[in-house]
């Protein structure tokens, strides 16, 4: 345990001492308070009929935060041990190759989580200075924090795996960006396959993370899709792993 | 300390390393010879479970590095090639971090911190940021870490390359002053870097060992074919005739020293001693001896000569 939360503590060190932690902190921030300020000028100006929760948390904006940031974040983890040399010293000490995927995922998890803490506000300053006391619903707002943080897992996860992959920072953060759009471009089908069309529109419907997260602003979790992002993080992390061990394969 | 049998790793179907066969005693500091390429870096990373081997067995203080990995990095400090540190840390917080990372408890950490950092000198920048550092003091975090969970092995990866004269004294001594109670394993493509530090050398050249044994061993075993250096107050036609009648004497060279003494350096046929005929000789003459010398082989000669060898066969 000790190795680990050493670990830990160092990633999170070393997001926090480099300048690219910080562009990662002010462009998220950047994205998240615009789609704030539009949010705000729209409730302004028109009667809503959406919940605001949704609509700020399914904005192209969020959208863009979700994709973007986690791939930059991670694409130091490995590549940049890789090209320094310091992956040696990391793995020839006592640690276990476990120890240091699990770390580099938390590590990683905790900072992206830190920049997008920020954004928890805009929920509450609504709720303080709305004349609606509707408008913001705490059980929508929990089920839209279980989303974010289950969505992020796995995006973090894949960035590892990416990140695990190469030596190089710049490829790292393609491939994972190609992975984390790919992925999320496949919600897309379910707007071009016609519904008529059977299992597979049903198969692509339960893919589409655009409508996981309409849910989640709803307040509603379906286990089907928590089970989902859960099993997609361990998935990548343990192919992370796999990477990792393979410098001992034979 | 460490067991070495039949250590083989291919990559792609190249041997990197051949049939390495060798044991490290404790307390020994064994320099790691070769060139570049020779196979000593693929070697250490077996050595410190970085990597496995294709065939072959490696046991560190009895433990396998393969199937007992653990045992064996808790055992052994590990200074890889280049000296990879985390730049954007100081220099304490970086050791700490290494401690802990080694199993070490906080307090036990904190007092081995300040152990290293006194004894490689690194007092003065503790508080600073590795990335400004010199190449020497940075030299001196690499060593500090290798050292800092009191390991019985350290193996250093040429823990001298790239550093100015001045700086790879320091830090050879510094090598020395802590191998007083450990054993060391270094790697090296200088010769004099073994030769000053180390008390047994094991010279690899492309993947397998060619020579091993302490620095006076392979002198010995070069020593067929080692120049006696005489200094003699003779005339030249004399000390021609006499060469030229002793029949132990292969080949020589005679040049003029001041007064009216002449240097003679004399190749002796196949492992004879000359020092012994020239002083009987001079004795029978007459003639002032005032210097007779065996030239010793340098390791350099030795390795050059090893090395050649190998070439030539090829």
């Amino acid at each position: 345990m000790q190795p680990f939360l050493t670990l830990v503590r160092r990633e999170l060190g070393s997001s926090y001492v480099s300048l690219i932690g910080y562009v990662i902190i002010a462009g998220v921030q950047f994205l998240m308070g615009l789609g704030f300020f539009i949010l705000l000028r729209a409730l302004e100006s028109k009667p809503f009929d959406k919940p605001v929760i949704e609509t700020f948390f399914t904005s192209e904006l969020f959208w863009i935060v979700m994709l973007l940031a986690p791939s930059i974040t991670t694409m130091r983890t490995y590549a940049q041990e890789k090209f320094t040399g310091t992956y040696e010293t990391l793995m020839t000490s006592p640690v276990s190759d476990w120890q240091v995927v699990l770390a580099k995922f938390t590590g990683a998890l905790l900072f992206f989580m830190s920049a997008l803490l920020p954004a928890l506000m805009y929920p509450f300053l609504l709720k303080r200075f709305s004349v609606d006391l509707t408008l913001v619903d705490t059980g929508a707002l929990a089920g839209t924090c279980l989303g974010v943080f289950l969505i992020s897992a796995f995006y973090i996860a894949l960035g590892c795996f990416a990140s695990a992959l190469t030596r190089s920072q710049i490829i790292a953060a393609m491939n994972s960006l190609v992975l984390t759009l790919g992925l999320f471009l496949l919600s897309c089908l379910t707007e071009v396959i016609p519904p008529k069309l059977g299992w597979q529109s049903a198969a692509f419907a339960h893919l589409s993370m655009i409508n996981h997260m309409k849910d989640f602003t709803r307040g509603i979790v379906d286990t089907r899709q928590v089970i989902f992002y859960l099993s997609m993080t361990v998935l990548f992390l343990f192919l992370t792993h796999k990477v990792v061990e393979s410098r001992r394969w034979k | 300390m460490i067991e070495v049998e039949n250590l083989t790793k291919r990559y792609a179907g190249r041997a990197a390393v051949r049939d390495l066969t060798f044991t490290v005693k404790r307390g020994e500091i064994v320099g790691f010879l070769g060139q570049n390429g020779a196979g000593k870096t693929t070697t250490m990373r077996m050595l410190s479970c970085f990597m496995p081997a294709t065939s072959g067995t490696a046991r560190i203080a009895g433990y396998d590095v393969f199937t007992q990995a653990d045992e064996v990095r808790r055992r052994i400090g590990y200074m890889p090639e280049g000296n990879p540190l985390h730049l954007d840390m100081r220099v304490r917080e970086y050791l700490k971090f290494r401690a802990r990372l080694k199993g070490l408890s906080a307090n036990r950490s904190r007092e081995r911190v300040d152990i290293v950092t006194e004894q490689c000198g690194l007092g003065e920048v503790a508080g600073k940021v590795i990335s400004t550092l010199s190449g020497g003091y940075r030299q001196r975090v690499g060593l500090a870490d290798a050292l800092v969970h009191e390991p019985e092995l350290i193996i250093l990866d040429e823990p001298t390359k790239n550093l100015d004269a001045h700086l790879t004294r320091t830090v050879r001594q510094l090598i020395k002053d802590v191998s007083k109670d450990r054993t060391v394993f270094i790697s090296s493509h200088l010769l004099p870097e073994v030769e000053l530090t180390c008390t047994r050398v094991i010279i690899i050249h492309e993947g397998s060992i060619r020579e091993q044994g302490t620095l006076d061993e392979l002198q010995r075993k070069m020593s067929s074919g080692q120049q006696v250096i005489a200094e003699l107050a003779a005339p030249v036609p004399d000390l021609r005739e006499a060469w030229e009648h002793l029949a132990e004497v292969e080949h020589f060279d005679i040049a003029a020293a001041e007064g009216n003494f002449h240097r003679c350096s004399l190749t002796p046929r196949a492992g004879v001693d000359l020092r012994p005929h020239i002083f009987e000789l001079a004795k029978a003459r007459g003639w002032t001896l005032r210097e007779l010398t065996r030239t010793r082989h340098s390791l350099e000669d030795i390795f050059v000569h090893v090395t050649k060898k190998e070439q030539e066969e090829l």
